[in-house]
């Protein structure tokens, strides 16, 4: 009985991860298919990545996702790891509990209404100060809301578990409290905040609704020309370039994942050398 | 030591705060206001709710129109109903699949066990939307399914899932799944193993031990994956846009279309706030248990 439960959720296990990715396996196998039709293997090409190159529309709002990607995975990085040391560290203080449901209701609340009454507060303020126009500027500000929520998830998990002894020690050695916590707790957080400046990176550059409320007429970003391409059927070069943003991102991913795990592997040994020298 | 903090600590909570406030929080006074404009063909395209007059007096304009809209005009009502089943079967299914694929990991070797949720997350990071759009490679009439599917000789000619409501359910699941396994793992990794020894020394079998122990211990990571996966696809809009049909037409695409094809920013914003509402109960829900497991 009990072998067999377990094999029977293996089986689930191994299904289910497998499902999740044969989508894109084939996804890329078919964008190395030089014929345009989408049920005919032709040969093995890669026609679709040399076109890429040569499509302005793609280039231009790649451009422009990722400089909004950087702006906005920054600015979510300072404002997350802001709000996770006000959750850890300050037990009680006015609006505690709001900047708890502030942070916490982006990660599920709709795209689509996060969109349309970020960009009714947009129309309104231009009408009210003149400020912000749609563009550059309202994208980034609207997707350093949601990443802050997933930067201060993931910082806030990490500083709720970092020894604070070691922070207690440096003052006991005279730091003052912002200088032990800059010296000793920061670099201890570290690898959470790079990983999620990562992961805060691949989330802007993935929106597609939320940019497409508050991008205005001007502007379009990476993810609004694929859907609008995507929209009017299944296109070889968007084939080309999906398997790219999907390798570029899936590289990102694993580095944070590293980078998190090493760091943690570097720190146990640490508090183990410092044990033995004690 | 939070006291030593005092002077400095406020340069710490504000600037995320007042961040949130304006740019989170505040947008949905100014939707709750607008959702009581009238369209008009202007920039920006609805009327003033609430004007200064030269007397300097407020003076409120108030819109009924666009809530008596949606209650007269059934494809509101309809399309709000088809969201909460879609959302709610889909939910289910990812529940189904998704527990036995929680159980399995945090019943794995702990060296296995954080690759495997490397592998069960990494999709989750990679582009949603061209996931969506990968999905059409596997389920289109000429697609890798039916391909494999008619070139074993089980079917004979293609099965239309492309623009039907399955299609719909096959996104969701498919999108949304890693965030059902994963509060999942993190409830079932906790749990205690000498209850199941204890339950089983007791006489229980295994499948016993497991409806009376695990399950009732699980129910917060139930619970949590639930309102993960349900609250974000009731207003799915790229889901049913890229895979369902014209029938398929969720709240999300309601509010879509009435924004991009209508123009009509004032009805949009209503059916933003009524959406809202209905889905005011699940997110106190989801944010009960997210403080509650945070406190512990």
């Amino acid at each position: 009985m009990e072998r067999r439960s377990s094999a029977f959720l293996q089986t689930v296990l191994y299904t289910g991860i497998g499902l999740l990715y044969l989508p894109i396996l084939v996804l890329i196998a078919y964008s190395f298919n030089s014929s345009p039709l989408v049920n005919v293997w032709g040969s093995f090409s890669t026609v679709w990545y040399t076109a890429l190159l040569h499509n302005r529309q793609l280039l231009e709002s790649a451009l422009l996702s990722l400089e909004v990607a950087v702006a906005a995975s920054t600015g979510a990085v300072i404002l997350g790891t802001l709000a996770s040391i006000a959750l850890v560290r300050f037990n009680r203080f006015r609006g505690r509990l709001l900047l708890t449901g502030m942070v916490n209701a982006p990660l599920v609340m709709p795209e689509i209404i996060t969109g349309i009454t970020q960009l009714l507060l947009f129309v309104s303020m231009v009408q009210l100060i003149g400020w912000p126009h749609r563009g550059f500027t309202t994208i980034v500000i609207s997707h350093v809301t949601f990443c802050t929520a997933y930067v201060t998830v993931t910082v806030q998990s990490r500083l709720a578990a970092a020894d604070r002894s070691l922070e207690e020690a440096a003052m006991d050695l005279g730091a003052s409290p912002a200088r032990a916590f800059w010296d000793v707790t920061l670099p201890i957080i570290m690898p959470a905040i790079v990983s999620s400046w990562l992961l805060s990176f691949t989330l802007s550059l993935d929106d597609l609704v939320i940019s497409s409320f508050v991008a205005g007429p001007g502007a379009s970003t990476l993810p609004m020309i694929i859907y609008s391409k995507v929209k009017l059927g299944v296109s070889p070069e968007v084939n080309a370039l999906a398997s790219l943003i999907v390798c570029a991102v899936g590289a990102c991913v694993l580095v944070a994942g590293y980078l998190m795990v090493r760091g943690d592997r570097r720190r146990a040994l640490e508090t183990q050398l410092a044990a033995k020298h004690a | 030591m939070t006291k030593t903090w005092r002077p400095g600590r406020w340069l710490i909570i504000l600037p995320p705060l007042i961040f949130l406030l304006v740019f989170f929080l505040i947008p949905f006074a100014f939707a709750f206001k607008i959702s009581f404009a009238e369209a008009i063909p202007h920039v920006p395209p609805f009327s003033d709710v609430l004007t200064l007059t030269p007397g300097h007096r407020l003076k409120l304009d108030v819109h009924l129109d666009n809530y008596k809209y949606l209650l007269t005009d059934e494809v509101y009502g309809l399309a709000y109903l088809y969201s909460l089943r879609t959302a709610f079967f889909s939910t289910l299914i990812c529940l189904l699949i998704g527990y036995p694929m929680a159980y399995a990991i945090a019943r794995a070797p702990k060296s296995t066990q954080n690759l495997l949720l490397l592998v069960i997350m990494l999709p989750f990071w990679t582009s949603f939307l061209l996931r969506v759009y990968a999905l059409e490679g596997i389920i289109r009439d000429n697609g890798f399914l039916n391909t494999l599917l008619m070139h074993l000789g089980i079917l004979s000619e293609p099965l239309h899932i492309m623009h039907t409501g399955v299609a719909v359910y096959i996104g969701i699941v498919y999108s949304y799944l890693p965030f059902m396994v994963l509060p999942l793992f993190a409830t079932l990794e906790k749990l205690d193993p000498t209850l199941l020894e204890a339950a089983s020394d007791l006489g229980s079998t295994p499948s016993r031990a497991f409806v009376d122990v695990t399950l009732p211990l699980s129910i917060p990571g139930v619970i949590a994956g639930s309102m993960l996966v349900f609250i974000p696809a009731v207003g799915e809009f790229v889901i049913p846009s890229l895979l369902g049909g014209p029938n398929n037409l969720m709240i999300g695409r309601v509010l879509w279309d009435e924004f991009f094809g209508n123009h009509d920013w004032p009805v949009a914003a209503a059916v933003a706030i009524a959406f809202l509402l209905l889905l005011a109960g699940p997110i106190a829900v989801y944010q009960y248990y997210n403080v509650k497991q945070i406190e512990s």
